[in-house]
């Protein structure tokens, strides 16, 4: 571990320094192993946040009940090491050919569309809707801002509590909400829809009723699985 | 000797290890591990095919319930490193389907509402091993879990478990399917800790 970035109260950036490793797509994850003293070992995977090429990093949401992400979150540091396997995964993952990219992601389901994000060359389209329960929930904000507007459109919506004055939207993601922002089915885009399941569920049925080929869909569903 | 990690005291569960495969740490809840949406296909237009025999064979919903079923309890393993112990099902067994269709394969290639496949060889399928499993827990399959029925192969990494399962085809040679091509490991079996290509 080569750095670290706290992006929110419970959201850290660690940055990496992999022997080895053998370059990634947008899109992909990789596992993390813990070793204790004693040889006890812990295992989880989180999203590649880093664009291929750029210095690898993870971004990782301390989950209350976990047992790997307080350690990433809280008590590593500079200098720690640990092992990583990677990069996993074939289907979550963006190959830019040109046609419009949706991007839909609830909390800390944005970290591998921000892969994606920040791979792209700025010629192809991409619209991202993101999902945060506060402002202060909000990952990568600042950096959002400056990239939107070079081919990159960015809609926030805060479910839970909105600064006076906010200007983005202020609900769960529904159907009309989807129908006001994603691409028109007509414009064959490429979907990815990152989020808890409940979230993953909510905005894959909703663009399904809107027309959207359910195989243009890709989904990531993180599940309560006390990472 | 794997790298210590300064400072980290892990939350061994001390219950059950002896049934946890390597790498999987115990859940309580069922997280959900699915590509793209939840199909919803109603029961009306459900059928259960079995391919590749000598006959077609060919099941609507309710002749597949007639079918004997059988009550599993077992413990799964997710890729994703989750396990859940002692989930209950019922569902038919593979024996039951694969004595009424005559044939001489090796391999299976299951598929599902969504475009799902996955791939497994017969011997990991039979003598108990495999199930068409409509309920968890008592109650009907919801859709999020596989609903209306889905694979169960409780003794190799769930994602050959396949959700939404319509059917699948026999044949002599071990096609990789959905997650098998995309990085996963061909067999997938838990204690070998065989989750991706090169395990």
């Amino acid at each position: 571990m080569t750095g670290a970035l706290e992006e929110t109260p419970r959201v850290r950036t660690l940055l990496l320094d992999a022997e080895g490793w053998p370059g990634h797509r947008p899109g992909q994850h990789l596992d993390v192993r813990l070793t204790a003293e004693d040889g006890y070992q812990a295992e989880r995977s989180y999203s590649i946040a880093s664009a291929p090429g750029e210095p690898l990093s993870i971004t990782v949401e301390r989950l209350e009940d976990g047992e790997v992400s307080p350690y990433l979150v809280d008590e590593a540091r500079e200098g720690d090491g640990f092992e990583v396997r990677g990069p996993i995964g074939g289907y979550f993952v963006w190959e830019d050919d040109g046609r419009p990219v949706f991007l839909v992601g609830g909390g800390s389901g944005v970290v591998p569309l921000m892969a994606m994000i920040r791979s792209s060359p700025g010629s192809t389209p991409i619209r991202l809707l993101y999902s945060s329960r506060t402002l202060e929930d909000v990952i990568y904000r600042e950096e959002l801002d400056a990239r939107a507007g070079h081919g990159l459109e960015v809609f926030h919506t805060l479910t839970r509590e909105q600064p006076s004055g906010w200007t983005g939207y202020s609900r769960r993601i529904d159907n009309d909400l989807l129908r006001e922002i994603a691409w028109p089915a007509s414009d064959d885009p490429q979907v990815f829809v990152c989020g808890s399941t409940r979230f993953v569920d909510a905005a894959a049925d909703g663009l399904v009723a809107l027309g959207y080929d359910p195989l243009s869909i890709k989904t990531e569903r993180f599940g309560a699985t006390g990472g | 000797m794997p790298q210590i990690s300064r400072g980290f005291h892990g939350r061994r569960s001390e219950a059950s290890s002896d049934r946890l495969p390597p790498g999987q740490h115990l859940v309580d809840d069922f997280p959900v591990l699915s590509a793209g949406p939840t199909p919803h296909t109603p029961l009306a237009e459900w059928t259960f095919t079995i391919e590749g025999g000598a006959e077609p064979a060919s099941w609507t919903w309710e002749e597949f319930q007639a079918l004997p079923s059988e009550e599993i309890t077992t413990d799964i393993h997710c890729v994703t490193k989750w396990s859940k112990l002692d989930t209950a099902w019922r569902g038919v067994s593979l024996d039951t389907l694969l004595a009424l269709v005559e044939h001489d394969a090796d391999y299976l290639l299951a598929f599902c509402d969504g475009g799902y496949t996955t791939n497994l060889p017969l011997e990991h399928v039979t003598d108990g091993k495999a199930w068409i499993a409509y309920d968890y827990d008592g109650e009907p399959l919801e859709p999020e879990h596989g609903g209306p029925a889905r694979m169960l192969v409780p003794h190799l990494y769930f994602w050959k478990s396949a959700k939404w399962i319509r059917g699948f085809r026999l044949q002599d040679e071990d096609e990789p399917g959905f997650w098998e091509s995309n990085g996963y490991h061909i067999l997938g079996d838990p204690w070998l800790e065989q989750r991706y290509w090169g395990d």
